[in-house]
């Protein structure tokens, strides 16, 4: 605000803020990598103890240890950089000289920030070493005993293949299914009033019942009715069916979504041309609308897989149901961690493709 | 009869009444340009005579045929009146070419090699074949509005509604858009467009309509509309408009 009745055109000045040359942060990142360091060797030692309890001996195995145990020093490079720059950034502020005291103050604080978040890594990993040999490798024994899953590893994949069998048929219908239900759910004018209830009916249905209701019901209830078709279906096609139907309803929303994102101005455009209702989603509405739905369709595809462990629930050979069988035969749950280990597997690729399809995504949206 | 007969048109959003029993008349090969206030309904009044609107009152007719109401073949109507929009709206996902010959392919049944054949003549004619592969986004915003133009050209539509269409465009590429739909005005065809172009109404418009509180609050040739408009509102109207001097 200018004062009133000055009509000089003053100019206005604003003294500029010191910049902090982040010594403190940066001994405080100097000081946790020592004290990591320190930490390392004693978790190595202790390893080292329980192996020679266990009458364990291999020269590998030590040479591994050592290394684990030096390793933390690298940690000592950016906290000593960090230094360094905040030694800058203080002669550079005692000489006055802002900007380069700003800019030498900012490396110590990216420094520092560099070497405090591998040491919280380092802290993670340790502490999990720490769990894993607690009680005399308790944990290690229960969770991965390497000669149990070597041995049922067999067993297990064969049981995995029904998950996957089971997953691909679901998938693929449920992605049919659910763009059925979202073209019926978007349907204009009245006489399509019905569908759309019905189809709003079935996916509000679906959408709160959990999975393993649906199964339980559709797995043991139809062959109950005793109607012929359903009796002889096999279990793993009446788990399609559940599965099916929870996803589809899932699947549907993603569509509708996806289709609503599309501006109506498109829609206008395409209609105002003489095009049908059918023909404006078939040429401009699906194929914009598909580069969008494509991420999250797959991360309903990598949810259905993991359901299709609940399966078991109505007896079904799969991947969990075999490992905890063999499970309660061992009293040890190593077999389970197999299939938690195939789970992981197969999951991981698809979770990086979605990220790499959203990026892609976002890429094309900031050109414009 | 005229070519087209818009009689006493009523158009509700909800209890906004954007039409308040609108009448307007337009003879084949005019050029009609509707003026008036931001949100009075022009671009309401161009999406009802596209039938992209439904109306709740009166009727319009084009060639005496009534196209409101139930029981128009919509997309035969459209076939029949073409409309622009002031956002452009080309389809992202298509080529210009594509863009272009959709319409005439998948409405009027044309084979693909004859809806490219015109659609490389019309994009000949604005100057524009070489980008007939290019996608939208490769398009400056007067190059985008022209292919748009084209597009509802190459339906042959015996009338062309155009919505502000030079109004999101920078003012250096304002031109080569005018410059078409002189060519077109020339050449008879029968326009409707709402604008904020005045210099542009006053030299092309066969009639200028001063829309208000969802009416045609004044109608006139432009020499007289501009000149010496009888009604205050309109006179408000344009002096505003010499104000920020655009006329
Ligand atoms: N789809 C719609 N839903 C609700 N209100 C609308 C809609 N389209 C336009 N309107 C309203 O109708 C009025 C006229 O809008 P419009 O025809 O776009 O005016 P103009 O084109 O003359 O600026 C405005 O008040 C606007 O808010
Ligand atoms: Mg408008």
């Amino acid at each position: 605000m200018r004062e009133p009745g000055s009509n000089s055109k003053e100019v206005r000045r604003r003294n500029p803020t010191l910049p902090r040359d982040g010594s403190g942060f940066a001994w405080l990142a100097l000081t946790l990598a020592i004290l990591l360091w320190l930490a390392t060797v004693w978790v190595m030692w202790q390893v080292k103890q329980v192996m020679t309890a266990n009458g364990f001996q291999a020269l590998w195995a030590d040479i591994l240890l050592g290394l684990v145990a030096i390793l933390p020093l690298g940690l000592l490079f950016p906290a000593s950089q960090s230094l360094r720059q905040s030694g800058a950034a203080r002669r550079a502020l005692q000489s006055e000289n802002l900007i380069a005291a700003r800019v030498h103050g900012s490396e110590a604080h990216t420094w520092a920030w560099f070497t405090l978040g591998y040491a919280g890594a380092l802290l993670l990993f340790l502490l999990f070493v720490l769990f894993f040999i607690a009680n005399n490798v308790a944990v290690g024994r229960t969770f991965f005993q390497l000669e149990l899953i070597a041995n049922s590893f067999g067993l297990i994949l064969q049981a995995f293949w029904i998950n996957v069998v089971i997953f691909l048929f679901a998938g693929f219908f449920s992605l049919v299914w659910g763009l059925v239900v979202a073209i019926a759910k978007l349907l204009p004018g009245k006489p399509a009033q019905p569908i759309r209830f019905i189809a709003t009916f079935y996916t509000d249905a679906f959408l709160s019942l959990p999975s393993i209701i649906v199964i339980y019901l559709i797995g043991f209830g139809l062959p109950l009715t005793g109607i012929g078709f359903f009796r002889n279906l096999p279990l793993e096609a009446l788990a399609v069916l559940a599965l099916t139907l929870t996803y589809g309803a899932y699947m549907a929303e993603v569509y509708r979504a996806g289709l609503e994102s599309i501006h109506p101005s498109q829609w206008a455009a395409a209609r105002s041309l003489g095009l049908s209702y059918g023909q404006t989603l078939r040429f401009v509405i699906i194929p914009q609308a598909v580069r969008r739905i494509i991420p999250p369709l797959l991360n309903n595809f990598i949810g259905m897989q993991k359901d299709t462990a609940l399966v078991n629930v109505v007896g079904v050979i799969d991947a969990f149901n075999q490992a905890r069988i063999i499970a309660s035969n061992d009293f040890n749950l190593s077999a389970v961690t197999t299939v938690a280990i195939l789970f992981i597997l197969i999951t991981i690729p698809q979770t990086r493709l979605v990220d790499r399809l959203v990026e892609r995504d976002r890429a094309r949206f900031r050109q414009g | 009869m005229s070519f087209l007969e818009i009689k006493n048109v009523r158009k509700r959003f909800g209890a906004n009444e954007v039409l308040r029993g609108l009448n307007l008349s337009v003879e084949e090969h005019q050029v009609v340009c509707l003026i008036g206030p931001s949100g009075c309904g022009k671009s309401t009044l161009l999406r009802c005579v596209n039938g992209l609107e439904e109306i709740q009152g009166g009727e319009i007719r084009l060639h005496g045929d009534r196209i409101t109401g139930p029981g128009v073949d919509l997309n035969a109507l459209r076939r029949d009146v073409g409309i622009v929009f002031q956002s452009f709206n080309l389809f992202p996902h298509m080529t210009v070419l594509q863009n272009i010959t959709l319409a005439p392919t998948q409405v009027l049944r044309m084979p693909e090699a004859e809806a490219q054949e015109k659609a490389l003549a019309l994009l000949r004619r604005i100057g524009l074949e070489h980008k007939a592969r290019a996608y939208p986004d490769q398009l400056s915003g007067g190059q985008q509005q022209r292919v748009a133009i084209v597009r509802a050209l190459a339906m042959e539509p015996m009338l062309l509604l155009l919505d502000e269409i030079t109004s999101a465009l920078d003012p250096e590429l304002v031109s080569e858009v005018l410059n078409l739909l002189r060519e077109l005005a020339q050449e008879g065809m029968t326009m409707i467009l709402a604008t904020h172009e005045m210099g542009f109404a006053k030299e092309v418009a066969s009639k200028v309509c001063f829309m208000y509180e969802g009416v045609v609050h004044e109608e006139g040739p432009p020499e007289q509309i501009f000149a010496h408009p009888r009604h205050e509102r309109t006179q408000q109207f344009l002096s505003s408009i010499i104000e920020a001097g655009r006329l």
